[in-house]
């Protein structure tokens, strides 16, 4: 439950502490976006670490009872910037009102989803407030960093830490003398709070003056489709990729996941391909997924796949390709034709599992190390 | 006055063809072994900004930020069809951030004088940032539109332009000057023209000339270096085909915002992503063990 502040009277100075770490609650058409709720999660951890509340910017027309959500899912303060002006997402009014709350409040992190809205707006306003940004981080924590020209010691900073060069290097960057220390972070890869009704926040209005120079693009028209897939929100993800072979093959990629009460996923050599539609594609450029299973079905396993779904609980590989990289992310292997292998699953989960022919071949399961040396299981 | 687009391009390693040895042992990247090409949404924004020349008629002028080297990809940008290029070279922009990065082509972009339309790709893809289109814009004070799919409509003080926000679009107006960055699904970048390649691939910096000239003669004076360069300059000149090189100096702006000092962030360290093999089990595909293969995840919750 929140308390909203009693007087909001023109913004006053605040005599909130000068240290908040702060998430962007990215909102759309009057929804919260899940990126923001993640955001809450590693904030809280980070804000902890700290000895910081975790504030929360929400920015949109007619949304005030978001804030609440917002309180649930973890911030111990949400700064709202309400007004018809900001109804949809333009770049420069949210920018301005972004660059108003830190400029007033002063938090020490200011943390974005690096969502299509969060790409656009986290460069505006790191620009204009002239500090450090860095772009798509997968993990965020809170370490001392030595310069190693001036030997001098920065206590506490935020290790941002994000992939480069095409997934090839994971790369740590700080930003030691300007505030806030300001990073977007890829959606899917932050684990999403529980929410807790009972957990209590201030809710800050919070009133920006628009000049009308910062308004004059204008949204003509947003259309919006459903994905065709949740693929963050699934359990068991089936995914397939060029070995695949065809979009009409793709069918027993759906037939699998379909049996298994699963989604279908894809690789981007199978998007590219034109096997299926984007919405499918798990990795760098597609989705980040950490679901308990993920079968890949002749994925090959490049690093931009793993990327995307290497934190997965179980995964099973199916390639003919005993050398293919995705093995060593594996928890299963099976080297075989998939054309072959998934009937014999679909056929072995309808069974109902063991067969007493299994049992004896039970046997036959072997561990094996990625180095091929056989041991026995 | 006729629209002038500036085109900002990155030459970048081809991270798609990352092999075994793009990799130092000290787990640096090894940029030597992968090849240098023009960043590909980077071409989707040239080639946006080329068929609005063919449109709306008007001049194009490509800018790059980089290494002496970088004048290979503005070459490419005289094939397809630039009328000018710059090639913006300077020590003292080396380990630029985004920051420090925007900074310089904004003031490049200032130095031109007027322009109706920066444009550039969404991101490049060895930093895939995506920052520097925003920051850029930012820094010159003008409007952005970023994941740019298409320029529907344009006029003398307006644009009316298509974005691809991944489960949808959004059309958007607005007044010029703007700056967009543009994606790979706005476009098919056209391929060289046999006859502007043909002219173009004369095309040299200044850097380039001098080079030339010290390899062809190692033993020559810097006087005569100097001397012949100017000749091969000024003649290079009269047929349109010196790629300017510019330098802080050229662009002004203070020292303290460029290159190293002016970037706030920097980099801890880099590991190369080693790909730790995990112990697997190994499942034949015989129906015997696949069925023990479900059995074991049924057992253990994970399927139902």
């Amino acid at each position: 439950m929140a308390k909203k502040a009693k007087s909001q009277a023109a913004n006053t100075k605040s005599s909130r502490p000068q240290n908040e770490v702060w998430i962007y609650a990215e909102q759309s058409g009057g929804k919260l976006s899940e990126v923001g709720l993640e955001l809450l999660g590693k904030g809280r951890e980070l804000a902890h670490k700290l000895s910081a509340p975790l504030g929360a910017v929400l920015i949109g027309d007619g949304i005030m009872e978001l804030a609440n959500d917002i309180i649930a899912h973890g911030a111990d303060v949400v700064y709202v910037v309400d007004d018809p002006i900001v109804k949809d997402y333009t770049t420069r009014p949210y920018a301005l009102s972004c660059i108003s709350l830190v400029n007033e409040f002063k938090p020490q992190i200011f943390i974005i989803g690096a969502s299509v809205i969060g790409r656009d707006l986290a460069p505006r306003v790191a620009s204009s407030l002239r500090v450090g940004l860095t772009a798509d981080c997968t993990k965020l924590r809170i370490d001392d960093y030595t310069d190693p020209r001036t030997e001098k010691i920065y206590k506490n900073l935020l290790m941002q830490i994000r992939p480069a060069f095409g997934g090839n290097i994971i790369a740590t960057i700080v930003n030691p003398h300007t505030r806030p220390q300001m990073a977007t972070v890829r959606e899917g890869v932050m684990t999403m709070p529980k929410r807790n009704p009972s957990h209590r926040g201030e809710i800050i209005p919070f009133h920006v003056k628009f000049p009308s120079s910062e308004l004059k693009v204008k949204l003509v028209e947003r259309a919006v489709r459903e994905k065709k897939v949740n693929l963050k929100a699934a359990q068991i993800i089936v995914s397939g990729g060029a070995g695949v072979g065809s979009k009409e093959n793709f069918a027993l990629i759906e037939e699998l996941a379909h049996a298994l009460g699963g989604v279908v996923g894809a690789s981007r050599a199978a998007v590219d391909a034109g096997f299926i539609d984007h919405d499918h594609q798990v990795g760098q450029t597609g989705t980040t997924v950490r679901p308990k299973l993920y079968i890949a079905c002749g994925i090959s396993g490049a690093i931009q796949h793993q990327a995307g779904m290497a934190e997965s609980a179980k995964i099973i590989a199916i390639n003919t390709d005993s050398e293919a990289p995705i093995f060593k992310v594996a928890h299963y292997g099976i080297v075989g034709d998939l054309n072959v292998v998934i009937p014999r699953l679909i056929k072995a989960y309808r069974a109902g599992g063991t067969s007493t022919a299994a049992k004896i071949l039970a046997n036959e399961i072997k561990c094996v190390t990625t180095s091929g040396v056989e041991v026995n299981g | 006055m006729p629209y002038h687009y500036v085109v900002l391009a990155k030459q970048v390693p081809d991270t798609k063809r990352v092999t075994g040895n793009a990799m130092k042992e000290d787990g640096t990247v090894n940029r030597a072994a992968l090849p240098a090409i023009y960043n590909p949404e980077d071409l989707n924004a040239l080639e946006l900004a080329i068929t609005l020349k063919e449109t709306y008629g008007g001049r194009i002028t490509v800018i790059t930020m980089g290494p002496p080297a970088a004048a290979e990809i503005l070459r490419e940008a005289y094939y397809r069809g630039a009328d000018r290029c710059i090639l913006l070279t300077d020590r003292r922009l080396a380990a630029s951030d985004t920051l420090a990065t925007s900074f310089a082509l904004s003031e490049a972009i200032r130095k031109l004088g007027h322009s109706d339309i920066v444009l550039c790709g969404r991101q490049a893809i060895d930093g895939d940032t995506a920052q520097v289109g925003p920051q850029t814009a930012e820094k010159l004070g003008i409007d952005q539109i970023s994941y740019v799919e298409a320029v529907t409509d344009l006029s003398k003080s307006s644009f009316t332009a298509r974005r691809n926000i991944g489960n949808g679009f959004e059309i958007v107006e607005g007044p010029l000057p703007v700056l967009l960055t543009v994606t790979a699904s706005a476009n098919e970048p056209r391929y060289a023209s046999a006859k502007r390649l043909m002219k173009y691939k004369k095309a040299r910096t200044q850097f380039e000339v001098v080079k030339a000239i010290k390899d062809r003669n190692p033993a020559a004076t810097d006087e005569s270096v100097k001397l012949e360069a100017k000749t091969i300059i000024d003649e290079l000149a009269c047929r349109g085909l010196v790629i300017e090189e510019w330098n802080v100096d050229t662009i002004g702006g203070k020292a303290e915002r460029f290159g190293l000092a002016g970037s706030p962030t920097q980099v801890v360290n880099i590991e190369s992503v080693v790909l730790v093999g995990r112990e697997y089990k190994q499942v034949k595909e015989h129906e015997g063990a696949l069925s023990e293969l479900v059995e074991e995840l049924k057992k253990e919750y994970i399927i139902g």
